[in-house]
C-alpha cells in the first residue's frame, strides 16, 4: 500500500474543540425542549426510547415491589382481621344503597325515555395499580401498570373509590402516566354541589386545589363539596374532586382566594379505576337536535 | 498506565477501560430508576458518574455520552425532553473543563467542588422547567445534590477499584 498522497496522521487525535462540541449539544437539546413543550412533536421518540426502557425499569421496580410484599407478609394477622371486620361493616352499610341501585337506575332510565333525554353514558372502567409516582418534581404524576396494550388512551379520567385522582396524559404499551388533578396545569370543570355554581378547579403548590377567577363575594364556604360538572367531554358528571378548605376574601383583589382538598387519596398507593371515553359531545347540540326532529319544529324554524 | 494525577498519592493506576465508564453510567441510570417517589435527599446518581468521568477522564467521556444519558433520563422520569441533556451537557463541559485544577485537591474539597457543579446542573433544570410554565418543586429539590457531594468519596472509592487492580496476578498477595 503507498503512502503517497496520504496526510501524516496527527499525533492527539481529538476531534471538534470541547465548546464547540457543547454549542453543537445543547443547540440541539433546547431544539428539543422547544419542540417537546411547545408542539408535542416528539412523542414518537418518547415511545420508542420508552420501549427500550422498560425492561430496566421493571427491573427497577422489583426492589421496591419486594419491600412492598415483604410489609404485606409481616403485617399481622389482627391488623387483616380487623381490616376484614370493617370491610364487612362498611359492605353492610352500602348494600342498602347497592341493593336499590339497580332498581333505581333502570327507573332512571325509564323516566328519561319518558323524558325524551338523551341517555346517560354508561360507565366502562380498567382496574388497575398505581406503580409509582413519577420522578420528574416539576409535575405531579402517577404510573399505573395498564397501558395502550389494555385499551388505556389519553384523556381517560381516572378515579379512586373517593373520588377523581386525574386523568391519563400519556400511554406506553404497558404503563400509562397519570397527572394527578393537584399538579399545577391540570384543571377540572366542577359544580358545588349546594349550589350548583360552576367553576374550574386547578392545581395549586403543596398538594392542593385551588377554585380560580371566582368573584370575591361567590357563593362558596369552607366544607362545600365539588363535584365534576361534565361540561368537559370527559370527566363523568357528579365525581367527587375537592372540598373547600379555606376561603379568603380580600377586597383589595376582585377574586377570591379559596382553596381546597382532593377528596380522593392522591397521594396513595392503591386500585385505581380509569373510567372509559366519554363519547365526545356534539360540537352543537342546537344543529343535531333540528336534524333528528325536523318537525318539532321552534328550535329548527329559529335555525332557519 | 495512568499516573493518578494528585499530589498525595504516587500509585500507579491501571488505564480506565471504555466499557466500564458506559457499565458506570448504565448502573446510575437503574439506581436512578428505582422509585423512591419525589423523596427529597435521592441524589441524581446519572449525574454524579458522568461528573466523577469528567473530572477522572475529560477525554473518554464525550458530550454525546452525556447527551444520550440525559435523553434516557428524559424519558425515564417522563420530564419534558431536553431537560436531562441540557444540564448534562454544561455538567460534563464544566467538570472536564475544572478536571485538572479538581484533581490536585485532596477528596473533601473535590466534593466541595463538585457541590456548586450538582447544584447548578439541578438549578438549569429548574430554569429550563420553570419557564416551560411548571411549578416550582421546593428548596427540598436542591438536597440532592448535597448527597451527591457527600457520595463523592464512596464513588471514588468504588468506580477506581478495576484501575486499582495489579497488571501479573499473584495469589500469596492481598492486593
Amino acid at each position: 500500500m503507498s503512502v503517497v498522497g496520504h496526510q501524516p496522521p496527527p499525533f492527539f487525535k481529538r476531534g471538534p474543540a470541547p465548546l464547540a462540541r457543547l454549542v453543537f449539544f445543547v443547540t440541539l437539546s433546547l431544539a428539543l425542549l422547544v419542540l417537546d413543550l411547545k408542539y408535542r412533536y416528539l412523542e414518537q421518540i418518547r415511545q420508542g426510547v420508552a420501549i427500550v426502557l422498560y425492561p430496566l425499569q421493571r427491573a427497577a421496580y422489583t426492589p421496591v415491589d419486594l419491600y412492598g410484599q415483604l410489609g404485606d407478609y409481616f403485617s399481622s394477622l389482627a391488623a387483616v382481621q380487623r381490616e376484614n371486620a370493617q370491610l364487612k361493616r362498611k359492605e353492610l352499610e352500602s348494600a342498602n344503597w347497592l341493593l336499590r341501585q339497580q332498581h333505581l337506575e333502570l327507573e332512571n332510565q325509564r323516566l328519561r325515555e319518558l323524558l325524551d333525554m338523551k341517555a346517560r353514558q354508561p360507565v366502562s372502567g380498567t382496574l388497575a395499580e398505581i406503580l409509582y409516582a413519577a420522578r420528574d418534581p416539576f409535575s405531579r404524576r402517577i404510573i399505573v401498570d395498564k397501558g395502550s396494550q389494555h385499551g388505556i388512551a389519553a384523556g381517560q379520567a381516572v378515579v379512586d373509590e373517593a373520588g377523581v385522582l386525574g386523568q391519563v396524559t400519556r400511554t406506553y404499551p404497558l404503563q400509562s402516566e397519570v397527572t394527578l388533578v393537584t399538579d399545577k396545569n391540570q384543571a377540572v370543570p366542577v359544580r358545588i354541589v349546594r349550589n350548583g355554581l360552576r367553576t374550574v378547579l386547578f392545581g395549586a403548590s403543596g398538594g392542593q386545589l385551588e377554585l380560580r377567577f371566582l368573584a370575591a363575594n361567590a357563593d362558596v364556604q369552607p366544607g362545600d363539596v365539588l363535584v365534576t360538572s361534565g361540561l368537559d367531554g370527559i370527566y363523568q358528571p357528579g365525581l367527587p374532586v375537592a372540598r373547600v378548605v379555606r376561603v379568603d376574601r380580600d377586597t383589595a383583589y376582585s377574586f377570591a382566594r379559596i382553596l381546597c382538598e382532593p377528596v380522593a387519596g392522591v397521594e396513595k398507593h392503591g386500585q385505581v379505576l380509569v373510567l372509559g371515553l366519554r363519547e365526545a359531545l356534539p360540537p352543537q347540540v342546537e344543529e343535531t337536535e333540528t336534524r333528528e326532529k325536523p318537525s318539532k319544529g321552534k328550535k329548527g324554524r329559529k335555525k332557519d | 498506565m495512568a499516573i493518578q494525577p494528585t499530589h498525595s498519592s504516587r500509585r500507579i493506576l491501571l488505564p480506565v477501560k471504555q466499557w466500564f465508564i458506559l457499565f458506570s453510567l448504565a448502573a446510575a441510570l437503574f439506581l436512578n430508576l428505582v422509585p423512591l417517589g419525589n423523596a427529597a435527599g435521592v441524589p441524581d446518581w446519572v449525574a454524579l458518574v458522568l461528573a466523577f468521568w469528567s473530572v477522572r477522564e475529560p477525554l473518554r467521556l464525550g458530550m454525546g455520552t452525556a447527551f444520550f444519558a440525559g435523553l434516557l433520563m428524559d424519558v425515564a422520569s417522563g420530564s419534558v425532553m431536553g431537560q436531562y441533556p441540557l444540564a448534562y451537557l454544561l455538567l460534563t463541559f464544566a467538570a472536564g473543563g475544572l478536571s485538572r485544577r479538581i484533581l490536585w485537591f485532596p477528596l473533601v474539597q473535590q466534593a466541595l467542588h463538585i457541590l456548586p457543579l450538582l447544584l447548578a446542573t439541578q438549578g438549569v433544570m429548574v430554569v429550563a422547567r420553570l419557564v416551560g410554565g411548571a411549578d416550582f418543586p421546593g428548596w427540598g429539590y436542591f438536597l440532592g445534590s448535597f448527597t451527591g457531594a457527600l457520595l463523592w468519596f464512596p464513588l471514588t472509592f468504588v468506580l477506581l477499584l478495576p484501575q486499582y487492580q495489579p497488571i501479573e496476578k499473584d495469589e500469596n498477595r492481598p492486593i
